[in-house]
């Protein structure tokens, strides 16, 4: 079986991002970018799985500029086999990309495709549901934990009373949760032997994908800003500021 | 405009975030609600007394009784001809079905609408809620989730709609529901709750978390939140945690017991009213955004916190 694993490149998790003076969105120049942490796991996973036998093959894919190479790299690093860099410099909406990794899947026909339940950039939290949608494959969504036997996956799912457990038939969409698994770091030979390993470059019109987007966005904003408030001195005055809300 | 919104139930009852979305819905136009189940003719009936409520279509196969998203979502589809907008709470359900709804539709979504400003304009939150950007679609088809603590729950008697039942594609025959780990618990849902005490990493342990924390909670009458550190590290299961990928929440009062306020963090719940931070590093970030804090030890602070309550 062949994994495929759509990377993103987003600003990096511990950046706090900066809304632009004129509203046009938040502002990426100078600023640190990595794998969205949620597809980092799916690449962990997708290692896990082979290491354990029930695949052969890993395929990293991300859609985006030229420098999402590194991210792919990165992958590469991990211990994905091969990429496939999908250049483009203009946003992509998720279900564009849905699109995309739908013409790449009828290609490199994976038995699963392991990618982040959300980018933590856009928060959308659609292009795995989007993707099983296109190929009318089941989805296993928010994964804790999963496990490939035979032609199936069974997909234990974060959900918002506790965890479900679902079985899908491959081939299947999985998207991870932050508790699947710990990414490892790439070692500085494996870093080495990623930059010999093949990388393909494609654009969107090679899928023969429209990306024009279907959202406009017309402005970007700070949020309202909290104040701070006030400390207390002591447990007792803070028993005090309880007790005056008429909440015990 | 007419909507079809997604009710969450477990088959006997409606979840509380189906309310919010009505109410969105409501600013849209005509609001129409979808109950899929099995056994669920109960749900529906009690869908049809949600204030200002229409039409509630009732799919009752033993192919819907889990939500599962292959089975429901070409379902909704299908009702889709004849309305303009699907909207769902932004509920793990809701999160898992909604885009599979809107590739089915080649609509583009819109995720977590904090607000509707117009028939196809809408702000959301991006970057964790570090920035809100203000959208605009440009399909014929709306598809949209909604979060809940942005939007006042609809009442939820003194309608009367009209239910009629409906059928649709059924078993995908691709996936099927094995089994659910669901806490049972008398505490208030923390979506829902008034009150919430979460913990953070400095609870040290699943047992110290439970000694110093649910005492406090059983007194407020609170809901039990955690920050992801806490969660990852065993001391209570993942639907405790409140952040930009756990749940979001916004209650009347939010006390943060040893946890530091990452902005990760702080996306899940600096919408409460008001936030109440005991931690005993004065520099710790959550107190930038806390009403009402309290430098100390929390092994000290908190049992004399839940004593003098």
């Amino acid at each position: 079986m062949k994994i495929l694993v759509p990377v993103k490149r987003v600003i990096d998790y511990n950046v706090k991002p900066r809304v632009k003076a004129d509203g046009s969105g938040v502002d990426l120049a100078n600023v640190k970018m990595s794998m969205n942490p949620f597809d980092e796991i799916a690449v962990e996973e997708a290692i896990r799985i082979k290491e354990a036998g029930n695949a052969e093959e890993i395929v990293a894919v991300s859609i985006g500029p030229a420098k999402a190479q590194e991210t792919l790299r990165t992958a590469l690093a991990m211990g994905a086999d091969r990429a496939i860099l999908v250049e483009t410099d203009d946003e992509v909406e998720p279900l564009a990309v849905a699109k995309i990794l739908k013409a790449i899947a009828e290609e490199e026909e994976p038995g699963l495709v392991m990618l982040g339940k959300q980018a933590i950039d856009d928060d959308s939290n659609q292009t795995g549901q989007m993707l099983a949608a296109l190929m009318g494959r089941p989805q296993g969504t928010f994964a804790n934990t999963v496990e490939v036997a035979g032609d199936s996956v069974t997909v234990k799912r974060e959900v918002d009373g506790g965890l479900e457990t679902v079985k899908l038939t491959l081939p299947a969409i999985v998207t991870t949760d932050l508790r699947l698994n710990e990414p490892r770091y790439a070692s500085l030979p494996n870093i080495m032997k990623a930059k010999k390993k093949p990388l393909d470059t494609k654009s969107p019109a090679d899928y023969g994908v429209d990306t024009a987007p279907r959202l406009k966005t017309t402005n970007v904003s700070e949020p309202p800003v909290r104040q701070a408030g006030e400390k207390v001195e002591d447990v007792d005055a803070l028993v005090a500021k309880i007790k005056a809300m008429g909440i015990v | 405009m007419k909507t079809l919104v997604w009710v969450e139930h477990d088959n006997a009852e409606i979840k509380d975030a189906t309310l919010a979305a009505v109410t969105a819905a409501g600013k849209l136009g005509e609001v129409h609600l979808l109950v899929a189940g099995s056994g669920c003719r109960a749900v529906a009936e009690a869908a049809a007394k949600i204030a200002g409520v229409g039409k509630v279509h009732l799919a009752d196969d033993a192919a819907y009784e889990h939500a599962l998203a292959e089975n429901v979502a070409p379902l909704i589809a299908d009702q889709m001809g004849h309305h303009d907008a699907f909207v769902a709470p932004a509920t793990t359900t809701g999160k898992n079905i909604a885009p599979r709804v809107a590739a089915l539709l080649d609509v583009m979504q819109i995720s977590d609408i904090l607000s509707v400003e117009g028939d196809k304009t809408f702000t959301r939150p991006i970057y964790a809620g570090n920035a809100i950007a203000t959208v605009e679609s440009s399909d014929e088809k709306l598809v949209i989730t909604v979060r809940g603590t942005a939007f006042d729950k609809a009442e939820a008697e003194g309608g009367s709609g009209e239910i009629e039942e409906i059928s649709g594609p059924t078993d995908a025959g691709i996936s099927s529901f094995v089994s659910q780990e669901i806490a049972e618990s008398d505490r208030p849902e923390l979506t829902s709750a008034s009150v919430i005490v979460s913990g953070g990493r400095a609870l040290k342990d699943a047992e110290t978390f439970e000694e110093y924390i649910t005492p406090l909670a059983d007194k407020l009458g609170a809901g039990i939140g955690a920050s992801r550190a806490a969660v990852d590290a065993g001391y209570v299961p993942n639907d405790y945690q409140v952040g930009q990928t756990g749940k979001i929440v916004a209650p009347e009062v939010y006390i943060a017991i040893g946890i530091s306020g990452a902005i990760q963090h702080l996306a899940g719940m600096k919408d409460s009213k008001t936030i109440i931070a005991i931690n005993k590093d004065e520099d710790a970030p959550i107190f930038q955004v806390a009403d009402i804090g309290l430098v100390a030890d929390l092994f000290k602070a908190v049992p004399e916190l839940t004593e003098k309550l």
